[in-house]
């Protein structure tokens, strides 16, 4: 086993089944998923290839989209497979260890930081909330604006007028959508911002006003999803993804 | 690309699966969400210039991966 490397993709209660063998899930780069447990804690793993899987391969690996996608995805699967048997929490995308006996370490040394994680996502998951912008269409308003003023005048004034109206509906986009977070917040454990979303990666070209996820129970599922179906939003168009296992409710820096 | 998408003006509501997650999303959670780790270990994103790594990545594929 001398040329291999141990990547991580989760932790959970060492009660929480691995995943499932038959058939069984693979891993990053292909590799079998087992688990390593330790103390109550188990770490879901796989031994990678520790070539390319080097930190120098990481880094190059990185740059290259492609690698990441199928990684991120391998990733993904894996995490969401473990997800449906208990409390799951992620670890960060390339995270990898020397040996097993690192990892142990790793589980004993901060137990009670996974500990704390865990208990917070028990019985809970994660869902996305998105919102664009939705562009206001009312062309109009310009031409009463600009009836009677002379050619170029007009010209200037309906391009103000578009410019205003541009603006005045990006804010009541951001306005409808803070509303929103706000009435969501309100039935979760839990709510964090992520960044918009670049639409190079999103592939929409409105404004996104809203990247939010939120950790909640059953109930608050519920209601989570109505208030994303409520008709009555106007200026936002809301998108709902999940549910995801707790990734931004998991973040444990340190140590 | 995009998984379920439920528009608040009355779509359909379907479960995605893991395949149908849209990687935009998944950045989000596995760049800058989960654990963690630092310390004894060959190599983490936590030490890796995030947003630099992600933009070249992105600048540089981004044809490959948006479908306009």
């Amino acid at each position: 086993m001398a040329d291999t490397v141990v990547y991580v993709y989760a932790v959970t209660d060492a009660a929480t089944a691995g995943p499932p063998q038959d058939p069984a899930i693979p891993g990053v780069d292909g590799a079998p998923v087992r688990r390593i447990a330790s103390g109550g804690l188990a770490a879901v793993v796989s031994s990678v290839d520790a070539a390319r899987f080097s930190e120098e391969a990481l880094r190059r690996s990185l740059d290259d989209l492609p690698w990441l996608e199928e990684t991120a995805r391998a990733h993904h699967a894996v995490v969401a497979a473990v997800a449906p048997a208990g409390p799951v929490a992620p670890v960060r995308l390339a995270t990898v260890y020397v040996d097993d006996e690192n990892v142990r370490a790793l589980l004993q040394e901060r137990a009670a930081a996974f500990r704390a994680a865990l208990d917070r996502i028990r019985g809970r998951t994660e869902w996305g909330v998105k919102a664009w912008a939705v562009p206001s269409d009312d062309a109009g308003e310009s031409q009463q604006i600009t009836d009677g003023a002379k050619p170029g005048t007009s010209y200037l004034m309906r391009r103000r007028a578009e410019r205003d109206r541009t603006a005045k509906g990006l804010q009541d986009a951001v306005d409808a959508a803070e509303a929103v977070h706000r009435k969501i917040s309100a039935v979760a454990v839990a709510s964090r911002r992520h960044p918009p979303q670049d639409p190079r990666l999103s592939g929409k070209r409105e404004e996104m006003v809203l990247n939010a996820a939120y950790l909640v129970d059953e109930a608050g599922a519920t209601a989570l999803m109505q208030l994303v179906e409520d008709r009555g939003i106007q200026g936002v168009r809301l998108e709902l993804t999940g549910p995801w296992a707790p990734y931004s409710f998991t973040t444990v820096e340190g140590p | 690309m995009g998984p379920v998408l439920l528009h608040h003006r009355g779509g359909a509501v379907t479960a995605p699966t893991a395949r149908e997650v849209a990687l935009v999303d998944l950045l989000d959670r596995l760049l800058a969400g989960g654990v963690v780790i630092t310390g004894d270990i060959t190599i983490s994103l936590a030490e890796v210039d995030l947003v630099h790594v992600s933009l070249r990545a992105l600048i540089s594929s981004v044809q490959t991966l948006v479908e306009p």
